[in-house]
């Protein structure tokens, strides 16, 4: 737990804005912890725009990596499927 | 040789027949699941002779181990989850190399806790950034940059979609470990996509 966050510190530093911004996106923190880091945003673009760009790099590996993105091949590889049913018959 | 079929085939009614040892219903799982299967393992493998070799470990162990298989997800969910589990294994065996830190790419802060390099917005949409096939390409690249650990929770939680509690068990970590590790990995990944994207790049 953030020493602000247990201290009742008044602010949260940007240090702990990103130590604590996973529980955050979470909805985790508690509704003083919550508070804190809405006030913290609404002081600090350095943190805004930490923020977005690491919700944008979730969401961009998700894109780049899913097959909505490079379709999975519709060709199926045949020797691996006779591999699996040669397989499964010795098992 | 037996019909290719690639129809949806009805959950309990390919259920019962699997069950029932119906060499056609086996073989039509193997040919509906194999290429989607294909994907996970070599996202996670990286190398397609351990990619395709995952996916026969997933199916054999998957047979052997219908009887337990209580219907409580799809059967698609059930092998999603049991070639994770099989690529992981092959990925540990293989894991031999001292993993590298991850603390040169996580964001550093000054003594009184402000950036010490200030983060940028970037210059468009996450989803219009990869417009470009060599965008996608560079991302993928930046992934597998990430320290093996990383990497594989970066995968299982963010792409795989298992929640936390699964992804403890398949890699045989505390929740708390995946926690700390995801939130690292991410953060490494938006050091790495950075240059690249920031607004004020071509």
């Amino acid at each position: 737990m953030s020493p602000a966050l247990v201290t009742g510190r008044p602010s949260l530093t940007c240090r702990e804005f990103v130590e604590f911004l996973y529980d955050y996106l979470l909805g985790a923190l508690s509704a003083r912890g919550t508070a804190e880091f809405n006030v913290h945003l609404a002081a600090c673009p350095s943190c805004v725009a930490y923020m977005k760009t690491y919700e944008a790099s979730v969401r961009m590996g998700r894109a780049a990596l899913l097959p909505s993105d490079d379709p999975v091949p519709s060709d199926i590889p045949e020797a691996l499927v006779q591999a699996i049913l040669a397989a499964r018959g010795g098992s | 040789m037996l019909e290719l079929n690639t129809r949806p085939v009805e959950e309990h009614s390919l259920l019962r027949r699997l069950r029932a040892g119906e060499d056609g219903a086996f073989e039509a799982l193997v040919r509906r699941e194999t290429p989607r299967l294909l994907a996970v393992a070599r996202r996670l493998l990286r190398n397609e002779e351990d990619a395709k070799d995952a996916v026969q470990d997933a199916f054999v162990s998957a047979f052997r181990s219908l009887k337990n298989f209580e219907g409580s997800c799809q059967v698609s969910t059930w092998l999603h989850r049991i070639v994770v589990n099989a690529a992981l294994m092959r990925l540990r065996t293989k894991r031999r190399k001292p993993e590298e830190s991850i603390e040169e790419l996580l964001p550093t802060f000054l003594e009184d806790g402000h950036h010490v390099r200030h983060p940028h917005e970037w210059r468009d949409t996450a989803e219009a950034l990869l417009a470009q096939k060599e965008d996608r390409d560079f991302v993928r690249a930046c992934i597998d940059r990430l320290p093996e650990s990383f990497r594989t929770v970066l995968l299982l939680r963010d792409i795989e979609d298992l929640d936390t509690a699964e992804a403890a068990r398949a890699l045989g970590v505390t929740e708390t470990v995946v926690k700390v590790r995801l939130h690292r990995a991410r953060q490494a990944l938006r050091t790495l996509l950075e240059p690249r994207f920031r607004r004020g790049t071509a």
